[in-house]
């Protein structure tokens, strides 16, 4: 006997990020859902970032890792609203799921935010998966990752809406060809905007926070 | 990486489609359609359905994949091809703006109960 099923699998991860997605539209608060591989410099770019753009934006960090408190810590230190979620206490999951979002997002301030950004646990693979009702992604690559990232991690980059190519100071120490990298980017999502930049020194920083306050201020 | 969870929510799907009056289901098969741009390893797929359906009426089931290429139409010239390696630029008119009309599937289409 055979019965029709048709669901599918990451339907209620789906129907979570639908409601998240009503709520930041109500309150009209920018998301922003920011992947990448461990070690790539979100949290860096992230603090820098925000020192750029508060008080003007008003900005909340969710936070997500596998343990610690790291880089919520980090990122408070900054002025901004930062909350960790460890997701060891559900299993050490690999990415964040809507439903957790949902939970944090609820628990914050969304009437005094501009902006809400998610830095995602680092992972080039599952975090792409799973929609968590944010209004764009952004995918940080480092110069100390291989050039052919974007090609071995295609839905990561496909389902980008911009990318950072960041630590461009490390440059002339390494034996890196940055141009290979960005145009990678370009063969998996041709049009995407990369911006490269240095965390550490800021170098290239204007570009990112350009597009950055645009989007902001187009949902404000 | 999120094989486990991708397979608890399967086992979870299964188990409210089976009607209620059927006594001591078992279900043999499952039939699964996963987009090559889904992310799921199907080795550790199978492996984590095999451990989390055990003691379940979905204990031994067979799990039948139908994969589903990555299909995508260039917005610009309107062209529609399968992207067999990992770039998505138009091999039409190298253009831009691709539009992913398939590949992300991860869904269970129907079961099949054991008689």
């Amino acid at each position: 006997m055979e019965i029709k099923v048709q669901k599918r699998v990451l339907e209620a991860n789906e129907t979570m990020a639908e409601k998240n997605r009503k709520l930041f539209a109500e309150k009209k608060v920018f998301v922003l859902n920011m992947m990448s591989s461990p070690g790539s410099g979100k949290t860096e770019t992230l603090c820098k970032t925000l020192l750029r753009i508060m008080p003007e934006i008003r900005t909340g960090v969710i936070v997500g890792d596998i343990c610690t408190t790291n880089d919520a810590d980090r990122l408070k230190e900054t002025g901004a609203v930062a909350v960790q979620i460890n997701t060891d206490q559900f299993g050490g999951d690999c990415h964040l799921a809507a439903h957790l979002i949902e939970r944090t997002a609820t628990q914050m301030d969304l009437d005094h935010l501009d902006l809400l950004i998610v830095e995602n646990i680092g992972n080039l693979v599952c975090p792409a998966e799973f929609d968590i009702g944010e209004d764009a992604r952004t995918v940080v690559l480092s110069v100390t990752e291989g050039e052919d990232k974007p090609l071995k991690y295609p839905l990561m980059f496909r389902l980008a809406d911009s990318a950072i190519l960041n630590k461009i100071d490390l440059l002339p120490y390494l034996d890196y060809n940055a141009k290979e990298a960005v145009d990678n980017m370009a063969e998996i999502h041709p049009g995407m905007p990369v911006f490269s930049l240095s965390a550490k020194t800021e170098e290239g920083f204007e570009p990112w926070i350009e597009w950055l306050t645009s989007k902001v201020n187009s949902k404000i | 990486m999120h094989e486990m969870g991708v397979a608890q929510q399967m086992v979870d799907i299964a188990l409210a489609a089976i009607p209620d009056d059927i006594e001591n289901p078992r279900v043999a098969v499952l039939n699964l359609r996963i987009g090559k741009l889904a992310a799921v390893v199907e080795d550790s797929l199978r492996f984590c359905m095999e451990v989390i359906t055990k003691d379940t009426p979905l204990e031994g089931v067979n799990l039948v994949i139908e994969t589903i290429d990555v299909r995508a139409r260039c917005k610009d010239c309107g062209h529609e091809w399968v992207v067999e390696g990992p770039a998505f630029r138009c091999p039409g008119c190298k253009q831009g703006a691709v539009e992913l009309l398939s590949g992300r599937e991860l869904e269970i289409s129907s079961l099949e109960l054991a008689d």
